[in-house]
């Protein structure tokens, strides 16, 4: 099994496990932290894939305004709630 | 088994959790997430298939880069939707989600 | 009882997608030589990008359209929670993204530029220039977008790359079929419309974190 191999095998067992995670992490921040971690590594496939536009854009876009737009999202309905539960 | 061919099939598998996800959470937030996933498989088996043959190929280099585009815009109107249903009606899975954070 | 069927019927979805997958005959078509023999006519010399703007450039003409509508739809969601009580931004990071603002626009217009020779092109550019608008608002720098108060110059600029599309592809639907370039004018016609698209592009992906941010961005 050649070093290339390994590295792919070891890459997709983390994309596996991270997706994964996702959905089945206890807390809902873990879930969003493991989705941007999940963005990160297919960055890492699409360079494995020999697709340096797509890791460009995914790291961008897939990881990086996702992300921010998943954390605001998170950010807003716990003030939510406790701006509710103030009341 | 070539390294593409491998990433296609990490695809399918991620695309079925991603299924199994959006049928199964309660919680829209992490049925916004699965969705997502569902859409990155898809995009892992694109461009894992077209290549297996060794060669990389600028087709589905297009179509994922549009995919993935689009699929941040679809994000981002979903995630709008779901904090103003939050707002208008009472969720009580998403206070009881986050109150273990 | 629902959960386990699910669970079983996605097992049995992922293995038989699995065994599609590993046992696909190879395909009569292939589309990277059709490309690969076009090359000299599309303009530019990445092969991504001659397939996205001219022999794909239709599939782009709608995505900008699609991104346009999930902009407005996003705006029609209307207007959020009233906002919390504003805390100062660090100092720190204010001075971060001062410093790092400027060669993140010149990165842009290089990822624009390097479009046609290697890896690069509109969308990188304008997500690269939209994330450089988001740190400037996490510190601080750039207040919100409000959906009911949106200047001239910004819809100018929301709307513009995708006009400016349109109207490059009706003037070549007059003077032949949708979205054929001139060979000639093939390079210039696809920088001008990457120009158009990395704006609005910016612009648009940068609104949809913008436009949902939690500041009512100076209205009263």
């Amino acid at each position: 099994m050649s070093a290339a191999l390994a590295f792919d095998l070891l890459l997709s067992t983390a994309l596996v496990w991270s997706a994964w995670r996702t959905i089945t992490a206890n807390r809902l921040d873990q879930a969003v932290v493991m989705f941007i971690v999940f963005g990160l590594l297919m960055t890492l496939a699409w360079c494995r894939l020999r697709a340096p536009d797509i890791a460009l854009a995914e790291a961008a876009i897939g990881a990086g305004l996702t992300g921010a737009l998943l954390l605001d999202a998170l950010g807003a309905l716990r003030k939510a709630k406790t701006a509710r539960r103030r009341q | 088994m070539s390294s593409e061919l491998l990433f296609a099939v990490v695809g399918a598998l991620i695309f079925t959790l991603g299924v199994a996800g959006t049928i199964l959470v309660a919680n829209l937030l992490r049925r916004i997430l699965a969705f997502n996933l569902m859409g990155s498989g898809a995009f892992l088996v694109l461009v894992g298939l077209a290549q297996r043959g060794g060669e990389s190929d600028p087709v589905p280099h297009a179509m994922v880069l549009t995919g993935i585009v689009v699929a941040v815009a679809a994000t981002a109107l979903a995630l709008a939707l779901l904090r103003k249903q939050h707002e208008v009606k009472d969720s009580e899975e998403e206070l009881t989600e986050i109150d273990d954070g | 009882m629902k959960r386990a069927i699910v669970i079983a019927a996605a097992l049995v979805f992922g293995g038989l997608l699995i065994n599609a997958i590993v046992d696909l005959p190879s395909s009569p078509v292939n589309l990277r030589i059709a490309v690969a023999d076009n090359m000299a006519k599309s303009g530019v010399s990445h092969p991504v990008t001659a397939v996205l703007l001219n022999f794909r450039g239709y599939d782009t003409l709608l995505e900008i359209a699609v991104l346009l509508l999930a902009l407005i739809g996003l705006m029609a969601a209307g207007p959020m929670l009233p906002p919390p009580p504003n805390q100062p931004a660090d100092a720190m990071l204010q001075k971060l993204a001062r410093i790092a603002t400027p060669p993140v626009i010149v990165v842009g217009g290089y990822l624009l530029w390097a479009g046609a020779f290697r890896p690069g092109g509109a969308f990188q550019a304008g997500a690269v220039l939209a994330a450089a608008m988001v740190l400037l608002h996490l510190s601080g720098l750039l207040s919100a977008w409000n959906a009911q108060l949106l200047p001239l110059a910004r819809r100018v600029i929301l709307v513009g790359g995708f006009v400016l599309f349109l109207c490059v592809s009706v003037a070549l639907l007059a003077a032949g079929s949708l979205l054929q370039y001139p060979p000639e004018q093939a390079g210039l016609l696809i920088l001008l419309i990457e120009s158009g698209l990395t704006l609005s592009l910016a612009a648009i992906l940068a609104g949809l974190f913008l436009f949902l941010s939690r500041d009512n961005g100076g209205a009263p």
